[in-house]
C-alpha cells in the first residue's frame, strides 16, 4: 500500500515481461472471438491495443480482468503461469482495470470513491488516514483536483477519469488496463489523461491502453498491438511506425508483413 | 508542474494547497460558505427547519394550546413510534429501494405483542423478542427474494403489505381487538415514564460534551495527518447552540411531564443509526449501493449483503415502531399499523430530506420529518379538524417536499453537483 516514490527504482523496458499471454483463444457460441492471440506487457511500458469494432479488444481485456476466462492459451504473470477465473483473482494478481464507464459513485466524495471497498479503519472509518493517502496519491499523479471532499459528480470528465485511474492504483497493481480512457473527453481533459498515463509509466506500471484514437496512441504508447478479426495483425514499436501503417493493419489492407511493406511504399493504400 | 510550488507545503494543510480552492476561515467564512451552499441547491435540512418553524407559528396563532408544554410532550410521544418506523424507511430509501409493507409489519408486531401478553401469558420481553424475530425473518425473506430473483422491492413489499395484514388479522383472531395489560412495563414505558429533570439536564450536558469531544478529537487527528482543521470558535458555537436547544427543550417540557422515555429511545436510535451510516464501512457501502450499485459491486462491496441487511433493518425498525405504537395506545387491533402509518413513515423520511432515488439523506431526516408530519397532525386535531383534512394536508406537504427535493436536485445539476 505504500505510495512513496517507487517511480525511480524500476527501469523502463526491462526485458522480462510482467504479463505475457500466448495462444489465447476464446469462442462465443459459433463465433471465434479470439484466435491464438499473443500479448506481452513490460513494466514501465505503455502498450496500445487497437483494432476495428469487433476485432476482439474488449474480449481480450475481459479475459485479463477475469470477466471471461479464456478457452485455451497460457497467461504468465511475473514468470508464473496463472489462471484468471474471476475479477477478484485478476485484482489479487495485481491487474487493475479501469472500464470505460469509470464506475464511480456520484454521490460520494473523492476520498470515499478512491477507497471504496477498501476502506481503512478497524470498526470506524479512518477518514484522516484515507484523506492523507488520497492527497499523496493525487499529488504523485499531479492530478488537478481542488478538493477531495467534494462529490465526484461535481468534477469534470478528465478529473473523473483521473479519480478512476487513481483508484486503480490503491492496491499497487503492476499492470493497469485502461479501456477507452479518452473517449468521452475534450481536448484539455484528454491531454490531462495522457499526462497521467505517462506518469503511470514513470512509476513503473505496465499500462495496457485500449483506444480508437490514433493521435492518443501515437502520443503515449511505446508499442502498438493491432488486432483484426480476433487475430494478431501486427506489433509495432511506435517510433518506427507511421499512422498509415497502423491504419492499414487495422483495416486489413495488409494482412502480413510483406503486403505491409508494399502498402508502405504505395503510400495512401490503407487510408480507408 | 504542480500548482502548489509557490507555497511551502508545511505551512498549508495538505487539503488546502490548491490555489483554486476558495478559502473560508472563521465564523464569517462559515456563514458565507453556508449561503453559497444554499444558493447552489445544497439545501441540507434548511427547508425542513424553516417549514417546521412556519407550521408551529401558524398553529400557535390558530390555537394557543399548540406550543403549550403539555401539547409538546404529547407531540414528542406521538412522534416516537412512527419516527422509529421512519428510520427504517430512511435506510431502505438510501439503497434506492422501498418498503411499502412497514405498516402491516408494525401491525403484525402489535398483534404478536397483544396475543403474547394476554392469551399466551408470555413475559413482555419474550413477546418483544418474538415480534422482533418475526420482523427480522420477514426482512430476510424480502432480501433473499430481491437478491436471488431480482423481483423489485416495490412488488415484493406490496405483496407483503397484503400478506402481513392478513397474518395480523389471523393472529388477532375473531375478537379483532386486544387491550394490553396497563401495568406491563412496556405500556408504562410508552405512556408514563419520563426523565426526571436532573437526569434530562445531565444527559443534555453529556450529549454536548460528546459533540465537543468528537469534534476536538477529529481536529487533533486531522492536524496530526497534516490536514486543515475547522475553526475552534465555530466548534464552540455549534456546541453552545446544541446546549441551548437541549436545555431550553428540557426546561420547557419539564414544565409539564418532561421528556418521555420513548422519545429518548427514538432519539438514541437516530443518533446510533447516524453513527453507523456516517462512520462505518457498512454505512459507506450503503451510500455507495444507493449511488451506483454497479460501481459498488465492482469495488468489491458485497452488494447482496448490504441489500439484505438494509431490508432487515427496515422491517426491524417497523416492528419496533409497531410495538411502541401499540404500547402507547395500550391496545392491538385490526387498525394497528393500518390507515396512514405506511405513508406517514415514508413521507417523514422524504420530508426530512432523504432522496427517493437513493444515496442521499441520513438518519436525522427521520427525526426532522416526523416532527413536521406529527406537528401537522397534532395541530389539526387541536383545531378539531378530522382525518379528511389531515390526510389532504399531509398529502400536500409530502408533494411539496418532493418538489423541493426535485428542484434542489435540478439546482445541484446546474451547479455541477448532481
Amino acid at each position: 500500500m505504500t505510495m512513496e516514490a517507487t517511480s525511480v527504482e524500476q527501469q523502463p523496458q526491462s526485458r522480462e515481461p510482467v504479463l505475457s499471454m500466448q495462444g489465447i483463444s476464446k469462442k462465443f457460441g459459433a463465433v471465434q472471438a479470439l484466435t491464438d492471440i499473443a500479448l506481452d506487457v513490460y513494466p514501465g511500458e505503455v502498450v496500445a491495443i487497437v483494432g476495428d469494432n469487433g476485432a476482439g479488444k474488449s474480449t481480450l481485456v475481459k479475459i485479463l480482468a477475469g470477466v471471461h476466462p479464456a478457452d485455451s492459451g497460457t497467461i504468465t504473470y511475473e514468470g508464473r503461469r496463472v489462471a484468471i477465473p474471476t475479477p477478484a483473482a485478476s485484482r489479487a494478481l495485481g491487474i487493475a482495470t479501469v472500464f470505460q464507464d469509470l464506475a464511480l459513485c456520484d454521490n460520494l466524495d473523492v476520498v470515499s470513491n478512491l477507497f471504496l471497498g477498501r476502506e481503512i479503519g478497524d470498526f470506524t472509518l479512518d477518514e484522516e488516514e484515507m484523506e492523507k493517502r488520497s492527497w499523496a496519491l493525487l499529488r504523485q499523479l499531479s492530478a488537478k483536483i481542488p478538493s477531495v471532499r467534494i462529490a465526484v459528480a461535481s468534477l469534470s470528465g478528465g478529473q473523473r477519469q483521473t479519480v478512476a485511474i487513481a483508484r486503480s492504483l490503491i492496491g499497487e497493481p503492476r499492470v493497469i488496463i485502461l479501456d477507452e480512457p479518452t473517449a468521452a473527453l475534450g481536448v484539455a481533459q484528454t491531454a490531462e489523461v495522457l499526462n497521467l498515463i505517462e506518469r503511470l509509466r514513470e512509476r513503473g506500471h505496465g499500462v495496457v491502453l485500449i483506444s480508437h484514437n490514433m493521435a492518443d496512441v501515437q502520443a503515449v504508447a511505446d508499442r502498438v498491438v493491432v488486432l483484426r478479426l480476433g487475430r494478431n495483425n501486427g506489433d509495432f514499436k511506435v517510433p518506427d511506425v507511421s499512422y498509415e501503417e497502423i491504419i492499414s493493419a487495422i483495416t486489413g489492407a495488409t494482412d502480413n508483413a510483406v503486403t505491409r511493406r508494399a502498402g508502405r511504399t504505395s503510400g495512401e493504400a490503407g487510408d480507408q | 508542474m504542480t500548482t502548489t510550488d509557490k507555497q511551502s507545503p508545511a505551512s498549508v494543510a495538505a487539503d488546502l494547497q490548491d490555489e483554486r480552492l476558495i478559502q473560508r476561515e472563521g465564523i464569517r467564512g462559515a456563514v458565507r460558505g453556508f449561503a453559497t451552499r444554499v444558493r447552489s441547491g445544497d439545501l441540507g435540512s434548511l427547508p425542513v427547519v424553516v417549514g417546521l418553524a412556519i407550521i408551529w407559528i401558524i398553529f400557535q396563532a390558530l390555537n394557543d394550546n399548540f406550543l403549550s408544554p403539555n401539547n409538546l410532550v404529547n407531540l414528542a410521544l406521538q412522534s416516537a413510534a412512527t419516527g422509529t418506523i421512519a428510520i427504517g424507511v430512511v435506510l431502505v430509501l438510501l439503497v434506492a429501494q422501498i418498503d411499502l409493507s412497514i405498516g402491516s409489519i408494525s401491525g403484525l408486531a402489535a398483534a404478536i405483542l397483544g396475543v403474547g401478553l394476554t392469551q399466551m401469558n408470555w413475559p413482555v420481553w419474550l413477546a418483544i423478542v418474538v415480534a422482533l424475530a418475526v420482523g427480522a425473518v420477514i426482512g430476510l425473506v424480502y432480501g433473499l427474494l430481491f437478491t436471488r430473483f431480482g423481483v423489485p422491492t416495490f412488488v415484493i413489499t406490496l405483496a407483503g403489505l397484503l400478506a402481513f395484514l392478513g397474518l395480523q388479522l389471523w393472529v388477532l383472531g375473531p375478537n379483532g381487538s386486544i387491550n394490553l395489560p396497563y401495568d406491563s412495563w412496556i405500556v408504562q414505558f410508552a405512556t408514563s415514564m419520563f426523565l426526571p429533570p436532573w437526569l434530562a439536564y445531565t444527559l443534555s450536558g453529556l450529549a454536548v460534551l460528546g459533540l465537543l469531544g468528537s469534534d476536538w478529537m477529529r481536529d487533533r487527528r486531522r492536524s496530526r495527518a497534516g490536514l486543515s482543521t475547522g475553526s475552534k470558535s465555530i466548534m464552540l458555537i455549534k456546541a453552545g447552540l446544541l446546549l441551548v436547544v437541549l436545555v431550553v427543550t428540557v426546561w420547557y417540557l419539564a414544565l409539564d411531564r418532561g421528556v418521555g422515555l420513548m422519545f429518548l429511545l427514538f432519539l438514541v436510535l437516530v443518533v446510533v443509526m447516524n453513527f453507523f451510516l456516517v462512520r462505518t464501512q457498512w454505512g459507506r457501502s450503503v451510500y455507495a449501493v444507493g449511488g451506483n450499485v454497479e460501481a459498488a459491486r465492482r469495488a468489491g462491496i458485497r452488494v447482496n449483503r448490504i441489500y439484505i441487511s438494509v431490508l432487515m433493518l427496515g422491517t426491524l425498525f417497523a416492528t419496533l415502531g409497531g410495538l411502541l405504537a401499540s404500547a402507547r395506545l395500550t391496545s392491538a387491533s385490526l387498525s394497528s399499523g393500518g390507515g396512514d402509518v405506511n405513508l406517514l413513515a415514508i413521507a417523514s423520511a422524504v420530508i426530512g430530506g432523504t432522496s427517493l432515488f437513493g444515496g442521499r439523506g441520513g438518519a436525522y431526516s427521520a427525526l426532522l420529518g416526523i416532527m413536521v408530519i406529527q406537528s401537522i397532525s397534532n395541530g389539526l386535531t387541536l383545531l378539531n379538524l378530522g382525518s379528511p383534512v389531515r390526510y389532504m394536508i399531509t398529502g400536500a406537504v409530502l408533494l411539496l417536499a418532493v418538489i423541493i427535493d426535485s428542484l434542489s436536485r435540478r439546482s445541484r445539476a446546474s451547479h455541477g453537483q448532481a
